[in-house]
């Protein structure tokens, strides 16, 4: 194929020629192209099927606001739908596909659907698919999946990565044609920290569109000199290919850069896109506007389009959909398009202007007051039909039409925090409104300022306010300052199919309809119809829509008002969004210090939080998981084990309130906890529930060390900053988080002080007498490495826990391990932790679930009455205080190899078994190698005077009833003589 | 959001964890308080259209909670203070 | 001596050095870290005994004071995070807390933290894919907590536009490093 619609002049590099493909067929085309304005050159106008009736199109605009020509990007996992070709930049190699035909684009079989357009109307869908019922799931929605839908994606994963970043400036400027260019130039000269981002490639906006000069010189040159002058200022950052789609609270913005769509391949290791957040102090909106088309018959050919974009085809791109073209308007810039088109060599078949007194032209016929009837074509534009002034029909021969209705300031995103637009009645348009976002101030032709001149102007007083300039004004580069001149005119008296949505497939007859069934409100007339909310989010069709509603309901436009505007401004890429936080990178991983060993260890590693545990560590031979954990409890419990709690969180309190404090937020006293002593702690909501538990060990009179369980420690510590902040500020305490900076591990079984004898240093006693129970000490191991050593355990064994500085975490792990292997010693993970503190009968996470009183834990005597602590009022209360209240027990099968699940309800051995009837619930089930059968751990009713009683677990999910005896939650050593050992 | 820290200037909201109305300071006094003081204090929240005080914990900051008072209809924030410094009881 | 070996945040013997472009990531064990938060009603006494450790008064809030043998960052009202040699410090903690006395609370912090140094000419590029400080802002002696991927970390900036010192979390050293040197990568 040969580019024969090409024109000379433009934008391009012709000296470069790049070759693309579309729907199989080779193209070529040049730098500087975008795939529709190549596809123009090679004489393609059809670029796709609309979406409900399958009808051809090609393009209607050469920018974002595209709603006919978009495509499948790339092939393979790159594969993208619903891309824009207006502007897709070209690149060689570039593949493309049309989308929604079958089988292929020429010849589209669901086309069938245009005929039967009258039953396809607005509320289809609602009227049809009501009844049967059960139809919906099985017949009508996959129907309706297979033919609806624009593109399809690739089902791959996407392999591309995406960034995101955060920049600051004084002032952002949002758009480059001249109102933002030249309000950079000043900002810039100023001295103020710029950005100024454009979506386009090629900043100028429409200076590159339109053949006017700027300063005596051409428009695209002016724009290409200062954008020159901006790059050399180091205060000034340009960002093109830069959609800012978002304007948040208090001057933050979402902006999309893409950094590699334009390259045939992207360099390993740089991202596609990147989503920005920009934080400025001040803001100028230059978007610029957007032409709206005038609705008449069949308006949707291929070959049809905005006449300004015809005009950017031309002058910018130096392409023409047709060799030969007419134009339909209702404003003086109709007439420009024909102007320049004529210039270049275009045959101008005619201008069809809506106003009698419209300007007539040396070089081409204007039809004055007249209007297009009707178009024929069926993959392309051949004629259309015009009714004159004095009443007469005459076909017109034309390739294209430029259809002009005037211009819709680019308002967006001063609705992103539910501004209103206002209506301006000269232009016939909506305008940003007075409540605009702090910080935004708006020029150019987005707020209504259409001339070069005025654009330039306006961007250079929006900058000069924004940032407070003082002195005389810069001289405004001389340029066109014609006035706005048109006719407001919507759409042609009697036209039906005459498309308002080409996207989604919206007609005036549906706004009609709509209107005709009851739907009044502007917003239900956009959902009834779904005008304005295909990718495109109506930026070419919502005022169309908006005139014809008003004029039905004999209201104005404004009094019908719009919908709102919601961010993205164009269609953003859920991986733009999610950046780098995919897979294994969605939240960051905390190792624990013995990792890299247990990695060596081959031990099995569970995700708790963040962290990376190890869930148990098998060996060889072990070929199911309960061989291992069965091993490792019953090695600890007869020897000695190994277990990193690092995990769990530590915060350091001191002050001289520091007890104080702890008697404060937990519901048991510490005020008299002994210097060298450990208690355990139960810290409850101020609504009396159970919020977490722990340790609290006395290092000195002024320092505490206070353990969290893993899950909760960021919570723990927020709740401990609220008391001490909100609660105490008087009180003389400081909190710090030192959950990393100790490696620490349970040292448990009865040879664990055997083996501690050999790391601790000599001159430690850490014998029974000289270190007992519930002991704490900050000690020397190794030789004088500092270290903290405490007597608690949470498997029922003695037992201590050690912690040194996290760097030496391995080496401390590597040397108990060795120093241990005398007495056997075994690494267990976090499934043997789970079922010795089962057997023990103490409770964790599944207990302290976020419904449970100290009562119910059978912990009820431990809330202090002496003192006020959080939680303990109202823990009070009579509701949590009934004499059958749930109380933790313990659980066994009376059959001792049937099973015992956690989540299973308790009932009572006869009668129903229904939530009336409920007993309570089991919270903790696992196989027991200590005692040689499952057990589990529950809240049952009246728990503490069932002990012996037989009840059925019933777990209707799992299809499970056994017989479980209730014993007391302590299986192992309940006398505790054990831990005292 | 912004929220103009009073030590660390303008940072953004997403550095801090919301952690509800400022009303959670006036904790009642336990020598006196009724069990509706306590029931109050821990289940009854306003939830107003207009100004309405509220705390911020700085957790990706200075660890400060910060007492904000922010419009809840245009997000507007029109006070900023540290809460140890607002005069609650020891 | 004691005889345990230690390893880096990273979990190598020798701290690991990552280079893109004219940017350099190096791991930094050589760090001992101290909280010091002031006691309430002596943060006056607190300061000035600071003031003298420091060889003047203790950062404001944004601020580090950069200096030998201690460094300190202002992580909050009254309260700075103290850094000196490993090598020559390794008992920070103890060493301020016999000469702070009662006036503050003193607590290790050495292993809490890794440390990684970002230098090079084009540092901002990497930073502003990380963390949303105002970088055009980020003087030499600023110091600001952030959030880098999810994750807490302090930025130091010890020469503007050219290296800035990363305390982050040590759990998440991995991460951390993997997040900085996908920026680099990146932007570089």
């Amino acid at each position: 194929m040969t580019q024969n619609n090409r024109l000379n002049g433009g934008q391009i590099d012709r000296n470069t020629t790049l070759n693309f493909n579309f729907d199989g067929k080779k193209y070529t085309g040049h730098p500087g192209d975008t795939l529709a304005s190549a596809l123009l050159a090679n004489n393609v106008r059809l670029m796709g099927r609309s979406f409900k009736y399958h009808r051809p199109r090609g393009p209607l605009t050469a920018g974002s606001e595209e709603p006919n020509a978009i495509v499948e990007l790339r092939s393979g996992a790159r594969q993208e739908p619903n891309t824009r070709a207006t502007t897709a930049e070209l690149f060689d190699g570039l593949a493309a596909k049309s989308q929604n035909r079958w089988p292929s684009l020429a010849f589209d079989a669901m086309a069938i659907n245009d005929r039967f357009s009258n039953f396809l109307t607005a509320g289809f869908y609602y009227k049809t698919f009501m009844w049967p019922a059960a139809f919906w799931e099985k017949i009508y929605e996959p129907i309706i999946r297979k033919a609806a839908g624009l593109g399809s994606l690739s089902m791959q994963a996407d392999p591309d990565e995406y960034d995101k970043g955060f920049r600051h400036c004084d002032l952002l400027i949002i758009g480059a044609g001249p109102a933002g260019l030249n309000a950079a130039l000043i900002a810039g000269r100023s001295g103020a920290e710029v950005i100024l981002a454009d979506e386009d490639f090629r900043m100028g906006g429409r200076l590159n569109a339109e053949t006017f000069a700027v300063a005596d010189l051409a428009g695209a040159d002016w724009a290409a000199q200062t954008v020159a002058e901006l790059s050399a200022m180091p205060n000034v950052r340009l960002m093109p290919r830069t959609t800012v789609i978002g304007a948040f609270d208090h001057g933050i913005y979402g902006a999309v850069e893409r950094i590699t769509d334009h390259l045939a391949t992207s360099p390993t290791g740089k991202p596609r896109q990147i989503l920005w957040r920009i934080y400025a102090k001040q803001t100028v909106l230059c978007a610029g506007a957007t032409e709206r088309p005038i609705a008449f018959e069949n308006n949707d050919r291929p070959g049809i389009m905005l006449a300004a974009s015809m005009r950017s085809y031309a002058n910018r791109w130096a392409t023409t959909p047709a060799q030969r073209v007419a134009i339909f308007t209702n404003n003086d810039d109709g007439h420009r398009t024909a102007q320049d088109l004529h210039a270049k060599g275009v045959k101008i078949a005619a201008v069809i202007d809506t106003r009698p007194d419209a300007p007539s032209s040396m070089d081409y016929e204007v039809l004055q007051g007249a209007q297009v009837a009707d178009t024929k074509g069926r993959l392309g534009l051949t004629f259309v039909e015009v009714a004159r002034a004095d009443g007469t029909n005459r076909t017109i021969e034309c390739g294209a039409l430029g259809v002009s209705g005037g211009w819709n300031p680019n308002v967006q995103l001063t609705c992103h925090q539910r501004g209103r637009p206002i209506w301006k009645e000269e232009l016939a348009a909506f305008v940003p409104g007075g409540t605009l976002p702090p910080y935004m101030s708006v020029a150019g032709a987005a707020v209504g300022t259409f001339s070069t001149h005025g654009a330039l102007k306006s961007g250079a007083d929006a900058v000069r306010k924004a940032l407070g300039l003082k002195g005389r004004a810069p001289a405004v580069p001389q340029a066109e300052d014609a006035p706005v001149n048109q006719t407001p005119f919507w759409y042609v008296t009697g036209c039906s199919r005459a498309w308002l949505d080409q996207q989604n497939d919206v007609t005036v007859k549906d706004v009609k309809l709509s209107h005709q069934e009851g739907f009044r409100s502007v917003e239900h007339l956009k959902r009834y119809t779904t005008l304005g909310m295909a990718t495109d989010q109506g930026k070419t069709s919502n005022m169309g829509g908006l005139a014809i509603m008003a004029e039905l309901a004999g209201k104005s436009i404004p009094e019908v008002g719009t919908t709102i505007f919601r961010p993205p401004y164009t269609p953003t890429a859920i991986g733009t969004l999610a950046g780098r936080m995919r897979g294994k990178e969605f939240h960051p991983t905390r190792l624990t210090p013995s990792h890299f060993w247990a990695k060596e260890r081959g031990a099995v590693f569970v995700e708790v939080g963040n962290w990376l545990r190890a869930q148990w560590f098998p060996l060889p031979g072990e070929t199911h998981w309960r061989q291992s954990v069965d091993r490792e409890v019953l090695a600890t419990r007869s020897s000695v084990g190994v277990c990193d709690c690092t995990t769990l969180g530590k915060i350091d309190v001191q002050g001289t309130d520091a007890a104080t404090f702890l008697n404060k937020v937990y519901c048991n006293g510490f005020a008299k906890l002994a210097v060298g002593k450990t208690r355990y702690g139960l810290m409850l909501r101020e609504d009396g529930i159970a919020l977490d538990d722990g340790t609290a060990a006395r290092l000195a009179e002024d320092q505490f060390v206070v353990t969290t369980t893993t899950a909760n420690a960021a919570r723990v510590y927020q709740h401990m900053e609220f008391v001490r902040q909100c609660l105490m500020p008087q009180a003389d305490v400081q909190l710090i988080s030192t959950t990393e900076a100790w490696a620490q591990y349970a040292v448990a079984g009865p040879n664990s002080r055997k083996l501690l004898q050999k790391i601790v240093d000599a001159e430690f006693d850490i014998s029974n007498e000289g270190f007992p129970f519930m002991a704490c000490a900050n000690i020397t191991v190794c030789g004088g490495l500092r270290a903290r050593l405490f007597r608690i355990s949470f498997s029922g064994e003695l037992a201590f826990e050690i912690a040194v500085p996290s760097r030496y975490g391995d080496a401390l792990m590597r040397k108990l391990m060795a120093e241990g292997e005398e007495f056997d010693v075994t690494a267990y993970g976090t499934e043997a932790l789970g079922v010795m503190r089962i057997e023990k009968g103490h409770a964790a996470g599944n207990e302290l679930n976020g419904t449970t009183t100290a009562l119910n834990l059978g912990m009820g005597r431990m809330v202090s009455k002496a003192k006020d602590s959080i939680g303990s009022k109202l823990a009070e209360r009579p509701g949590l205080n009934e004499p059958d209240a749930l109380m933790q027990v313990g659980l066994r099968p009376v059959n001792k190899d049937d099973k015992v699940t956690a989540g299973g309800h308790l009932m009572n051995t006869n009668g129903p078994v229904d939530a009336a009837h409920d007993q309570g619930y089991v919270t903790s089930a696992a196989f027991s190698p200590t005692l040689g059968s499952m057990i589990g751990l529950g809240f049952l009713k009246d728990g503490g005077n069932r002990n012996g009683e037989t009840l059925r677990l019933v777990s209707p999910v799992t299809n499970l009833t056994v017989e479980v005896e209730v014993v007391s939650a302590h299986f192992v050593d309940p006398e505790g003589e054990r831990v005292r050992a | 959001m912004i929220i103009n820290h009073p030590l660390l200037g303008p940072r953004d909201s997403a550095e801090f964890v919301y952690l509800g109305t400022a009303n959670l300071m006036d904790r009642p006094d336990p020598d006196t308080a009724t069990p509706e003081d306590w029931h109050d204090y821990a289940y009854l929240r306003d939830n107003p259209a207009g100004p309405h005080r509220e705390l911020w914990f700085h957790e990706g900051g200075d660890r400060s909670i910060l007492i904000v008072t922010r419009d809840t209809t245009t997000h507007e924030i029109s006070s900023v203070e540290l809460a140890r410094n607002s005069g609650a009881q020891a | 001596m004691h005889d345990l070996t230690a390893i880096t945040a990273l979990g190598g013997i020798a701290p690991q050095v990552d280079t893109v472009g004219e940017v350099t990531l190096s791991e930094i064990p050589d760090v001992a870290l101290a909280s010091v938060a002031a006691r309430t009603r002596e943060e006056s006494t607190c300061a000035a005994q600071l003031k003298a450790l420091l060889g003047g008064p203790p950062p404001q809030a944004g601020r580090a004071k950069l200096g030998e043998p201690y460094s300190a960052v202002w992580v909050g009202p009254d309260q700075w995070l103290l850094s000196a040699s490993f090598e020559t410090h390794e008992d920070i903690a103890a060493q301020l807390k016999s000469k702070l006395g009662d006036t503050a609370s003193v607590t290790e912090q050495t292993d809490a933290w890794c440390c990684f140094d970002l230098t090079g000419p084009d540092v901002h590029a990497v930073l502003e894919l990380l963390c949303n400080i105002d970088l055009t802002r980020f003087e030499t002696g600023h110091a600001t907590r952030t959030s880098i991927h999810h994750l807490g970390c302090f930025v130091i900036c010890l020469e503007k536009g050219h290296s800035v010192r990363i305390l982050g979390p040590r759990a998440s050293a991995g991460s951390l490093h993997h997040a900085i040197t996908t920026a680099m990568a990146s932007a570089l």
